[in-house]
């Protein structure tokens, strides 16, 4: 089974987020940056599914500078086979050119399955492996918490509000994985190690233009402080008394 | 033509509450433009849409075939797809289970960009703006559209619904034939709940429970308020397995909004906190006076929970009955 997984290196989901000076982007500086916590899923997921094949190969691909290199090595060391790299210079907000830079490298790559994160943990569009799949006329499901391959032919399941829809699909397929898919492994010693000899190929790559201009990067508005209304069970008619009469939500 | 193109989500056959909230912010990005409003809707035969008009749209194009009762991604993207090169300026649609795998798709189809889960929309000298919370909320984007077309996907309840009487004149519309996956069946919990993301009040609790069991003191409060409240959990005790990953709120988990969010035993970790910090009013419970969720909450109570909050569910419960 040949499978691609899209990954991403994102800002720790710990990490505090600090604008810089132009007031468009973060601070990076002293910033922790990991593999995208909803690739983490997906990659594993590929090598599960290659590991039941017994055969097969899964390839990594991602769009980034060059420190994303470290982001892809995770998923070598994890036991991805190789990576690709689509060297931009900066991504931008608009899920749209980078979809399209995945899907241009990944239309001949003969994939059975292409898996991604449903989510990244920076710009949080919830697009680009449905936006993948959609040009390259292949079938998605999205945020899938279950999945089975089996003949050709995929089960996925996916939360919605208040329940769980079951979608079947045809190979090959696009699937973007939502966390409890699976429980990802950590990359043993032996595989930090034979991930720095694993191929990763470098190749500059030129976004479209983007219909998206960034305007400001801005904090939220602070919640303005709250109080204490009191110690223990005896606060409660406090606490009462303010959600109905203050906060009137009572 | 500036018209706006707003997709309507139904269940059931009935319109949620997520399209209603929709058509209102269709309805003022319109008045902006200058233009009308069209709503879109598909859903099982004898679907109507019956509420649209009443809340803004001019136009209600209306998909009512049992093909699509179901989200059905590949028919709904083409059906949808081809309505949307009419020459609209924007295509709304709710930042639901649906609408998070639909938004995409059309996008890809219109080769428009996609401004995701946004919580405003504006316009500003003739230009689309949205606000786009980035980080899981901390920090947001201000983005100005320069393509003629957009799709945009709307945060749910992040808009009121409002009503504003148009003619929300009926034009039927027919499935358009789109490869995609294959939705066989939605299955539902036995014991229906509210969604985490849906619910006007979430009672969230965290390690301070201690042990999954105690979980039973939280569905107890949020039972007192009456079919409008649901059980919510931080990560740490979803990772631990006390709680199923449906109910986790925060950066990877749910984003919520409700009106009234009860933290109970939860610290207030950053990436908690990135979950729920837009509720409209926050009340934390813990034992710790020091827990950073104090300085985010509207009231605090320092203390025992396991004391607190029977105490909390009695006097709600005495509320509701009043």
């Amino acid at each position: 089974m040949k499978i691609a997984v899209c990954i991403k290196r994102v800002p720790d989901t710990e990490a505090r987020i600090k604008i810089g000076a132009d007031g468009k982007t973060i601070d990076e500086s002293g910033v922790k940056f990991v593999l995208n916590p909803y690739d983490e899923f997906a990659v594993e997921e590929a090598l599960r599914l290659k590991e039941k094949a017994g055969a097969g190969e899964v390839v990594v691909v991602a769009l980034g500078g060059d420190t994303t290199q470290e982001t892809m090595r995770t998923a070598l060391a994890m036991g991805a086979d190789r990576g690709v790299l689509l060297k931009v210079d900066a991504l931008p907000l608009d899920p749209f050119p980078v979809a399209s830079a995945l899907a241009d490298e990944l239309r001949a790559g003969g994939f059975d399955l292409i898996l991604c994160g449903k989510i990244a943990a920076d710009d949080s569009s919830h697009a680009t492996g449905v936006m993948v799949a959609e040009l390259l006329g292949l079938p998605a499901v999205s945020a899938v918490s279950s999945l089975v391959i089996a003949d050709g032919k995929g089960t996925a399941e996916r939360e919605i509000e208040g329940g769980v829809e079951v979608a079947e699909f045809a190979l090959p397929a696009v699937i973007t994985a939502e966390k409890g898919l699976n429980e990802p492994r950590y990359p043993a010693l032996k595989g930090i190690m034979a991930a720095k000899k694993k191929p990763l190929e470098v190749k500059p790559t030129t976004l479209a233009a983007t219909g998206l201009a960034v305007v400001e990067l801005a904090y939220p508005a602070e919640r303005k402080g709250g109080r204490i209304v009191g110690e223990g069970a005896d606060a409660v008619p406090a606490l009462i008394e303010a959600l109905q009469t203050e906060a009137k939500v009572l | 033509m500036a018209n706006v193109l707003v997709v309507l989500e139904q269940r059931d056959g009935s319109l949620k509450r997520v399209a209603l909230e929709m058509l209102s912010a269709g309805r003022a990005l319109a008045d902006q433009l200058g233009g009308e409003v069209h709503a879109i809707a598909l859903g099982p035969s004898g679907f109507t849409a019956g509420a649209a008009g009443a809340h803004g749209a001019d136009r209600v194009l209306l998909c009512a075939d049992d093909r699509v009762s179901l989200y059905q991604a590949g028919l709904y993207a083409a059906t949808l797809a081809g309505q949307a090169r009419a020459g609209y300026a924007a295509v709304l649609v709710g930042a639901t289970a649906m609408g998070k795998d639909l938004a995409p798709r059309l996008a890809a189809r219109l080769k428009a960009p996609l401004a995701a889960d946004v919580t405003a929309v504006a316009v500003d000298q003739g230009a689309i703006v949205v606000t786009r919370p980035v980080y899981a909320g901390k920090a947001f984007y201000r983005l100005r559209v320069t393509a003629p077309l957009v799709v945009i996907s709307v945060r749910p309840n992040s808009v009121m619904p409002a009503e504003v009487a148009r003619a929300g004149t009926t034009t039927p519309v027919a499935v358009v034939e789109g490869t995609g996956p294959t939705t066989t069946a939605v299955k539902e919990p036995e014991q229906a709940t509210l969604d985490v993301a849906e619910a006007g009040i979430v009672v969230s609790g965290g390690r301070g429970l201690k042990e999954p069991g105690h979980f039973k003191l939280l569905e107890d409060l949020a039972a007192a308020f009456g079919g409008q409240a649901t059980v919510g959990a931080s990560r740490a005790v979803v990772d631990a397995g006390w709680r199923p990953h449906a109910e986790q709120v925060g950066q990877t988990g749910k984003t919520v909004s409700p009106n009234l969010y009860i933290a109970v035993g939860i610290s207030g970790a950053i990436q908690h906190v990135a979950g729920m910090r837009t509720s409209k009013v926050i009340v934390a419970i813990n034992k710790d006076k020091d827990a950073p969720i104090f300085k985010l909450a509207d009231y605090g109570i320092v203390g025992d929970l396991f004391d607190i909050v029977p105490r909390l569910t009695e006097a709600v419960r005495k509320i509701r009955s009043a």
